[in-house]
């Protein structure tokens, strides 16, 4: 079953590749995207995997696992109507590429070996890399640049990081295996110098992919030139991806009781990414750049909530699943609003609501969840890992955190009502494109689940993020 | 065999210095092709037992690593038509000057770290730690597009030589390193097939400032 996860997204891959017709083919998505689903409900509400397999569900990937199916499988349905709008662009690469992007992050959530994860996220980078490019202009040619170049590093890091750990086992005179469940099992005997060393390298390594502050560089330009609908799937999926890899050593810092380095160390870079985020959001005039920031301040939460632990942990794999929801409505309402207007200027967008009414109002709505308003979902996690902090005593870094939040509030305010009042310009009117089902109704539902997760959290969710929190700190 | 690690491991380390050293792009290119070889014969004197994947492994990475990136890296200077790094951000002889710092630096530092007892006295972790950096000198100080690339090429060979202490403990560990270049090579040879090599090897990353704030 898991490794059906993997292999049916393949094989929609190939067929994508193979079929000619560009009417036909953009029905491959919404079908590859349900079925993954389909196979990702019974993998994660079945019983658990056999043990000492390279693939298997544990509560923690269990959790993301659901988390990404069902954001690939909305993105897949608003991908339709957006392809049908782009016929000008070569779609077929991009469809394949969207397929094994997704086989490769449904590997990397699944492997439970070090080596198998480090080898998915990598092609996860390659594979998305078509997908940047969509557009073929000198502007996209320079963001996948970079994005491959800053991302390529973040790899190569992951893999020194890699190394240092397999190394900290070989001095520890422990079994050459590096099987999670066995590194956690055996973490006290690692070497201590070289756990550290390893977890710094890789928290940096795997934080450039996550894009956390100050290795984010690559991400206002890839979110900016990227196609909406990427957007969405690189700041839901693939950050999420390097997130559970962090969260994966940093279960091992805390076997090896060593872990107080380790949340020193998330803690700082996580208020400096929220710091970073709130200076460049402020007069923002591009609106999917300030989406990427946006993406960035989040990144810094996430790793935030990890540092403080116990609740703050929960809070923040509440807010993983919140976040990623969000930014699916932010994004993929930028998108409309860019085909609508041409341009991602602030200057040249006006009047959203009386152009796109709908795309207008889920947008703005997107705003004030992603910014923390009750009753959206993010309002509730965020709250969550603020009781966390005041409660552990972390009174500066609450202070500090309220502050930036405000100030971001305030920061990305100016930009959104900037866009969304007023009248729309002629040039707009007359573009032509209209709100349809397809490129409308995943966004509603995309909010309709982040007002859900804010009003009522379903117990079976509750349940299965406080096991994944009880899982990474070992308590059970 | 083993007697020949420390020679090798020398040379990487001197051909870093070269690298950093020169500004013709076709020196540095085929510097890094050089260093791809003698990273290939380090992984048979590193094995205690030489079997069949030993070897495969060994003979693709020589392939990737000297010959196949490389030569689309010349062939992209070819089409271009350029040859000489110009004024990079920090000039060739304190990068040099870095560079040798950063390896005595290297040398000191992994004496304080703890090895296992047959890697005590060994260049391997100092090497690996130098090359390292060394690629973050050339990625972070030069502006050609290309010479970015072999930045890349050379922290991923530095990585490579951490690698190597695993190779009899920890199976799959080295060629992981591997993929690595693989990787690479897939994403450099996707630029060239995607008609635009002209675009990318005369390309002043300095110049890539449309997307900023």
């Amino acid at each position: 079953m898991l490794l059906a996860l993997v292999l049916v997204p393949l094989a929609f891959a190939g067929l994508a590749a193979l079929i000619r017709s560009s009417h036909t083919r953009p029905w491959l998505l919404p079908m590859g995207g349900s079925v993954h689903m389909a196979l990702a409900a019974i993998a994660v509400l079945g019983p658990a995997a056999p043990e000492n397999a390279w693939l298997g569900l544990d509560p923690l990937n269990r959790v993301v696992l659901g988390f990404l199916s069902l954001l690939f499988f909305l993105c897949s349905i608003y991908a339709r109507g957006y392809l049908a709008l782009r016929t000008s662009q070569p779609a077929r690469i991009f469809t394949a590429s969207l397929f094994v992007f997704l086989a490769m992050l449904t590997l990397a959530v699944e492997a439970q070996h070090l080596g198998l994860m480090w080898v998915a996220v990598e092609a996860c980078t390659l594979s998305s890399a078509p997908l940047l490019y969509f557009n073929q202009n000198p502007r996209s040619l320079e963001a996948t640049w970079k994005y491959m170049l800053i991302g390529s590093v973040g790899i190569a890091l992951a893999l020194l990081g890699s190394y240092f750990l397999a190394y900290s086992a070989l001095r520890g005179g422990m079994s050459t295996s590096l099987f999670f469940r066995d590194l956690v099992r055996e973490a006290p005997h690692l070497s201590h110098p070289w756990l550290r060393a390893a977890f710094v390298v890789l928290f940096v390594g795997y934080g450039t992919k996550m894009g956390l502050a100050p290795m984010h560089s690559w991400k206002p330009d890839a979110y900016g030139e990227a196609p909406g609908l990427v957007g969405a799937l690189l700041a839901g999926g693939l950050t999420t991806c390097a997130f559970l890899a962090i969260l994966r050593f940093f279960q091992i810092c805390i076997a090896a009781n060593d872990v107080a380095f380790a949340r020193k160390m998330m803690m700082t870079i996580g208020l400096l990414s929220m710091a970073v985020a709130a200076v460049f959001m402020v007069r923002q005039r591009d609106y999917k750049r300030m989406l990427a920031y946006s993406s960035v301040e989040h990144m810094g939460i996430l790793v935030l909530g990890v540092s403080i632990g116990g609740w703050g942990l929960f809070g923040s794999l509440l807010h993983l699943i919140n976040n990623g929801l969000t930014k699916g409505v932010l994004f993929l309402a930028a998108a409309n609003i860019h085909r609508a207007y041409g341009s991602k200027r602030v200057e040249d967008v006006t009047g959203v609501i009386r152009r796109l009414p709908i795309t207008g109002v889920l947008f703005l709505a997107g705003f004030f969840a992603i910014t923390g308003s009750p009753p959206f979902g993010p309002f509730f996690s965020e709250f969550t890992i603020l009781r966390a902090a005041i409660a552990g005593g972390h009174y500066f870094v609450a202070g500090l955190f309220l502050t930036l939040l405000f100030v971001i509030f305030v920061g990305m305010s100016s930009t959104v009502f900037g866009i969304v009042q007023g009248e729309p310009s002629a040039k707009a009117v007359a573009s032509g494109y209209k709100d349809r089902f397809f490129t409308t109704a995943p966004i509603v539902a995309f909010l309709g689940l982040v007002l859900l997760l804010g009003i009522y959290l379903p117990a079976p969710v509750n349940d299965s993020l406080r096991r994944a929190a009880d899982f990474i700190e070992m308590k059970r | 065999m083993h007697g020949l690690v420390d020679p090798l491991l020398v040379s990487v380390l001197l051909f870093n210095l070269f690298i950093l050293g020169t500004s013709r792009l076709q020196a540095v290119v085929n510097g890094s092709a050089i260093q791809g070889v003698l990273l290939g014969v380090l992984t048979l004197c590193v094995h205690q037992t030489l079997g069949f994947w030993a070897i495969l492994f060994t003979l693709v990475a020589i392939l990737i690593k000297a010959m196949l990136i490389p030569g689309m890296l010349l062939r992209a200077l070819r089409d271009a038509a350029i040859r000489r790094e110009v004024e990079p951000f920090i000039g060739f002889l304190p990068c040099l000057l870095l560079g040798a710092l950063g390896t005595g630096a290297a040398l000191v530092f992994a004496g304080t770290l703890p090895l296992a007892k047959e890697h005590a006295g060994s260049l391997l972790v100092p090497a690996s730690l130098a090359t390292v950096w060394t690629g973050f000198l050339i990625l972070t100080t030069r502006r050609k597009a290309i010479n970015q690339v072999v930045g890349y090429l050379l922290l991923e060979n530095g990585i490579y030589i951490m690698g190597l202490t695993l190779v009899d403990a920890m199976p799959y560990m080295v060629e992981m390193g591997v993929l690595l270049d693989l990787f690479v090579g897939i994403f450099v040879m996707g630029i060239i097939l995607n008609h635009i090599s002209r675009e990318f090897s005369s390309m002043d990353t300095a110049r890539m400032s449309a997307l900023k704030e």
